[in-house]
């Protein structure tokens, strides 16, 4: 512990202090999305998003490297890429549906098989590893401005249209009827999914996304009565687990990103027997009353 | 005729080459109520969304209010089967509530009016003590009731429930029905509906959909009527009397 108090605090190690600030802030918006994601029931929608996020990473090694476009960075790539897929995604749930798992499978594998090619066909080598599995020295300062960006957007998104996104959620054709425009409601939310798992793939590796996306919110699912207090404990919970992941990363010389999805896993897992008594208990005292 | 509230003309309707709804005309005025009923896929389901302005028309012409409608079906409260809701969904009944009330501004905030509302609409169906309540917890009954009182918080002028007697008790039904022509009095209703016997007082016309429209008043409603559109021999069960030792009363 005092290792990591010395390491947090050297100034020559600033990607420990980094990693650990962007992750704290970033919770917000993992746990605010995460909690959409879970209700919704779209994590193989954030799967697809997190996947195809590879092509554009590896696009933009490509343009910048071969091509010689210097502004087009690989994070730049990965955000356009993501959008388009959220865009991509929202125009076919719009469409019936009924193919839309086959979509997901495709931009899921075809996205990662486009990154992949990209990267093997780039002069110099660049580790894949770091982007599937993630990697802390990977957050500079420049990831601490987008989390910044990105909470405020976020918190402003869904502080305003809170009731209709949570509407959304639950009955879309009844929040349709009453005149809200969903569609367009649904593509931002789903760009909103969409820039936090390119913020996630900085942390956890593209692989990993759903579970830290997806896990906080799905163990506050099994206490919270609602949506807003769901996100605060989810939020929570994410942040807890990074910490704790980065934590037990360094003192133990591990990758974090796996460290951290373990974590949260094990904690999934102890919910759902907790959940189940908590619930049970509940039940009973509200048949009481 | 100005008064029509919903008017359908000609209306043609198939889904993927199968037709499901032809040649329809329908005239709603102010203050009719009417169940619709009819088949599995007879497209009654289809009618309602067409109303609704979820589907639209391949031909002919529907109009609510004289209008498109998509640009009237905010004066709609539609009460849809509750079996769709997602049971983990952590939300208080009358957030669920105050849902019916989403349209009227931009944010979609609701005001202390809003709430109000809600609660009138949660104390009309007997539910005003379970406000806070989760969602979740409640019975599957006292759910529809909920989306009835939803579907009330949005102050329309017209009314429409899919199969709102499915979950519910013989009491709950009695109570949904007399509410249902209290609420006559200022909005139409149209309720879906698979039990055929439903108290006919309460409904002036029968909406006999099988592909084809036809409109009856309910004194019409007899065993032939629906063999005629069921296609096969079928018991009536009567649910406005009771098995008593006292005898059945028949009206």
């Amino acid at each position: 512990m005092i290792e990591l108090w010395d390491a947090l605090t050297d100034p020559d190690l600033p990607f420990l202090r980094y990693a650990l600030i962007t992750g704290l802030l970033a919770s917000i918006s993992f746990g605010i999305i995460g909690t959409f994601v879970v209700v919704r029931r779209i994590t193989y929608i954030a799967g697809a998003i997190s996947h195809c996020v590879l092509a554009g990473i590896g696009g933009g090694l490509y343009l910048q490297n071969v091509v010689g476009i210097p502004w087009i960075t690989p994070v730049r790539g990965a955000v356009l890429v993501a959008l388009l897929a959220a865009l991509l995604l929202a125009q076919v749930s719009k469409n019936g549906g009924q193919r839309e798992d086959s979509i997901i499978g495709a931009l899921w594998a075809g996205g990662m098989s486009i990154g992949f090619l990209f990267i093997a066909v780039t002069p110099g080598y660049f580790d894949p590893m770091s982007y599937l599995f993630g990697n802390i020295l990977l957050i500079s300062k420049n990831d601490i401005y987008f989390v910044i960006i990105l909470d405020c957007a976020i918190l402003a998104v869904v502080g305003i249209f809170y009731n209709k996104l949570v509407a959304l959620c639950f009955d879309e054709e009844y929040t349709q009827l009453r005149g809200v425009h969903t569609r367009w409601l649904y593509l931002l939310l789903l760009c909103l999914t969409a820039l936090t798992i390119v913020l996630l793939v900085r942390i956890v590796g593209i692989i990993m996304v759903i579970a830290l996306l997806t896990l906080p919110a799905a163990i506050a699912g099994t206490m919270a009565s609602g949506i807003r207090q769901l996100m605060f404990i989810a939020t929570l919970l994410s942040g807890l687990f990074i910490v704790s992941g980065l934590g037990v990363s360094f003192s133990l010389d591990l990758p974090s990103g796996p460290v951290i999805i373990l974590i949260a896993t094990n904690c999934y897992l102890l919910s759902l027997g907790f959940g189940k008594k908590w619930r049970k208990k509940t039940e009973r005292n509200n048949s009481l009353c | 005729m100005k008064d029509v509230a919903i008017r359908i003309r000609d209306l043609n309707y198939s889904y993927d080459d199968i037709p499901v709804l032809t040649n329809v005309h329908l005239d709603v005025f102010p203050g009719d109520s009417a169940i619709i009923i009819g088949p599995n896929g007879g497209g009654k389901t289809t009618l309602i969304k067409l109303i609704l302005g979820l589907e639209h028309p391949d031909k002919g012409e529907i109009r609510v209010y004289g209008n498109e409608p998509e640009q009237e079906r905010i004066r709609i409260g539609y009460v849809p089967q509750y079996a769709r809701y997602d049971p983990k969904f952590p939300i208080s009944v009358l957030d669920v509530v105050c849902m019916g009330r989403l349209g009227n501004s931009l944010s979609g905030r609701y005001t202390g009016h809003d709430k109000e509302i809600a609660q009138e609409s949660l104390a009309a169906v007997n539910l005003a003590a379970l406000s806070q309540r989760p969602f979740s917890a409640l019975s599957g009954g006292q759910r529809q009731r909920v989306l009835i009182a939803r579907a009330l918080a949005a102050e329309g002028d017209i009314l429409i429930l899919d199969e709102p007697t499915a979950s519910l008790d013989q009491q709950s039904e009695e109570q949904l029905f007399t509410m249902l022509a209290e609420l006559n009095k200022n909005m139409i209703i149209l309720m879906v509906t698979h039990e055929i016997g439903v108290s006919p007082s309460l409904f002036q016309r029968v909406i006999c959909v099988n592909n084809q429209v036809h409109i009856h008043p309910t004194s019409e409603l007899t065993g032939e009527l629906l063999r005629d559109m069921y296609g096969s021999d079928l018991r009536m069960i009567r649910h406005d009397h009771r098995c008593c030792p006292g005898g059945h009363e028949h009206d």
